[in-house]
């Protein structure tokens, strides 16, 4: 539905997009995910037509956009601090974009009540927008970008400025909305929880470009890069080389530990001498007090560093033998015992050939 | 603690008093039933009423509130361009150049206007006088603009193209509206300045044509009546008035 094209975008001697492609589907949840100043914010705004690229297209059902001014593009923008127009009451909000292609005054009256009532906020439409809370603002914004059914929502990180609680209740009725309207949504933000609890596809941008473009699951469990494994969640990232590969597996030497199994990531081509990084995710790590000698996990004696006790899961960082400290997740299950370890403790880490992820570096 | 605060506020007190004593006494005096401002005879309106049929005092009044008028709203569409433009360019040398006649001395800006028109082969009246007091109104007006400007959320414009609007429709509908104080306030502070300039006005009118400033200056010169502390006192009032207004409409005007 959407295809971005190269697009390039330099600020002075700033690169904010370096030659970024992507294609999105219609009724897609898309998510542009990344640290601040990776390009995101300049890709949406590029899409919604407040700027104007350096280089490549934008193609919206196969026909360029980039000619074609903010106001004539069929899709609305959800900004991060609302931009409710102040000086209107709620209801003339709703109504501006009705207004600007010349609706009949009744069918604007209806449509604005319906809009009004489609977010839980009947009888609001008389009041000016600085009396409404902050999630009553994120609401009316919606319902003002999405009165005159646009293709195409772009969302530039919309609950940045609510509190934890108030944002996990809106992720949800996103996710509800996006559902049952079936508009296509381009989502923005920075968090990488709040991408991975939204989104059907992630692009996580760096330095002006894409590292990586998945399913939130694909992109937690196969991440290409350790910038991208380090980005998405808590990773443990050891460095090392492959040594050798048979069939399936590959043996890595990591640095300072020596050699451990792993199985050969997908889609990665891979040989001996290069050098990799071995991702391992905390709670995929096992820690135990005595030695085990399962086949087919990799097998490591460390000393516990540190703990932080969240209440749901115990985080221990356990110190190996290169000095490295590695992250593991204990469900803390019975309530008697929240402790397994102290400091100091000698532990053994363990973990399946096929709980690490290798990547090239 | 308590010394240095009575200390502060006596200052204060000793400055309004710098500042509004000899005012508050042209107003006194406008009430004042003797001739000479020498010592308070008795309460009367008279003064006033004498005012209002002095034909020349009249005509001069009608001048200034023509010229004043037609000169707030001339420089109030040049000057929220102006500042609107100051906003959105961010030259260095535009407000420099928007605001020099602001703090260009007055009887500079009179001695060149003069030459200017002259120059024109321009005949020196009404029309002098209003082109004279649009270019040292702009400034303010601009200024006054600029300030409502940078105060506005720039994603509030984006966000009315991206619902649909025009860059007509768009400042018609949102940014005209939010500027409306500014601009309000910029247009009556035209209005007051140029109410009551003289030396620029002095060196632009010509002959015959005569401002409520220049026709007290020219009664002053024999003697300062009471007729002219009640003219005084009236302008005093319009000013306060207008300059309230404008406090009250943009609170960073009058700072800026």
């Amino acid at each position: 539905m959407l295809e971005i094209k190269e697009i390039t975008r330099n600020f002075d001697s700033f690169t904010a997009l370096d030659k970024v492609s992507l294609s999105i589907e219609a009724g897609e949840f898309f998510t542009l995910l990344g640290p601040s100043g990776c390009g995101k914010t300049t890709l949406l705004r590029l899409i919604a037509g407040f700027d104007q690229p350096d280089g490549g297209d934008i193609l919206l059902d196969g026909k360029s956009i980039i000619a074609t001014p903010p106001e004539r593009r069929p899709l609305h923008t959800i900004f991060q601090n609302y931009a409710l127009f102040p000086h209107m009451t709620v209801a003339d909000n709703i109504a501006f974009p009705l207004r600007m292609v010349g609706c009949k005054p009744d069918e604007i009256d209806q449509r604005v009540a319906e809009a009004l009532e489609d977010v839980s906020l009947p009888d609001k439409g008389k009041h000016y927008p600085e009396a409404l809370s902050g999630g009553q603002k994120q609401r009316i914004a919606i319902a003002r970008a999405l009165v005159n059914r646009p293709r195409l929502l772009l969302l530039d990180e919309p609950l940045s400025a609510l509190d934890a609680k108030l944002r996990e209740q809106m992720q949800l009725e996103l996710i509800k909305l996006q559902q049952e309207i079936g508009i296509t949504f381009i989502y923005v933000t920075h968090d990488q929880g709040e991408a991975l609890a939204l989104s059907h596809r992630i692009a996580v941008m760096n330095h002006g470009t894409i590292a990586q473009i998945d399913e939130p699951s694909r992109l937690y469990s196969y991440p290409n890069s350790r910038f991208v494994a380090d980005f998405i969640g808590q990773c443990n990232l050891l460095a090392g080389t492959v040594e050798q590969i048979q069939n399936d597996r590959v043996r890595v030497e990591l640095k300072g530990l020596g050699p451990v199994q792993t199985v050969i990531p997908p889609n990665a081509t891979i040989e001996a001498g290069m050098a990799c990084t071995l991702t391992l995710r905390p709670e995929k790590i096992r820690i135990s007090s005595t030695l085990t000698q399962d086949e087919g996990e990799v097998h490591l004696k460390g000393v516990v560093h540190d703990m932080l006790y969240l209440g749901d899961v115990t985080v221990y960082k356990v110190e190996l033998a290169n000095g490295m400290l590695v992250e593991a997740l204990l469900a803390n299950s019975s309530a008697g015992r929240a402790r397994f370890f102290e400091v100091g403790d000698q532990v053994e880490v363990a973990w399946g050939f096929e709980a690490g992820h290798l990547v090239m570096d | 603690m308590s010394q240095k605060n009575r200390a502060l506020k006596l200052s204060a007190l000793a400055v309004y008093a710098f500042l509004y004593l000899p005012l508050l006494i042209v107003v006194i005096y406008s009430f004042n039933d003797s001739k000479l401002n020498a010592e308070w005879v008795g309460f009367t309106f008279k003064w006033y009423d004498k005012l209002f049929h002095n034909r020349e005092m009249l005509t001069a009044a009608g001048n200034s509130l023509i010229i004043a008028t037609s000169s707030a709203m001339i420089a109030t569409v040049l000057g929220t361009l102006a500042g609107m433009a100051m906003y959105k360019y961010r030259l260095k040398v535009l407000p420099g150049l928007v605001l020099a006649p602001i703090a260009m001395p007055d009887i500079l800006m009179g001695v060149s206007l003069l030459l200017f028109f002259i120059m024109l082969n321009m005949s020196l009246g009404l029309i002098s006088i209003t082109l004279a007091h649009i270019t040292f109104c702009i400034g303010f007006v601009a200024l006054s603009v600029q300030a409502r400007m940078s105060s506005i959320d720039r994603s509030l414009t984006e966000a009315a193209r991206d619902l649909g609007a025009t860059p007509w429709q768009c400042f018609r509908k949102i940014t005209l509206p939010l500027l409306a104080p500014g601009i309000i306030a910029g247009a009556l502070m035209a209005f007051t300045l140029s109410i009551d300039d003289f030396v620029i006005t002095f060196f632009v009118a010509g002959v015959g044509s005569s401002t409520l400033p220049l026709q007290i200056y020219s009664m002053v010169k024999i003697a300062v009546t009471p007729e002219v502390n009640a003219i005084s006192t009236l302008l005093m009032l319009l000013t306060l008035i207008l300059i309230t207004l404008v406090a009250r409409l943009s609170p960073g005007a009058l700072r800026s």
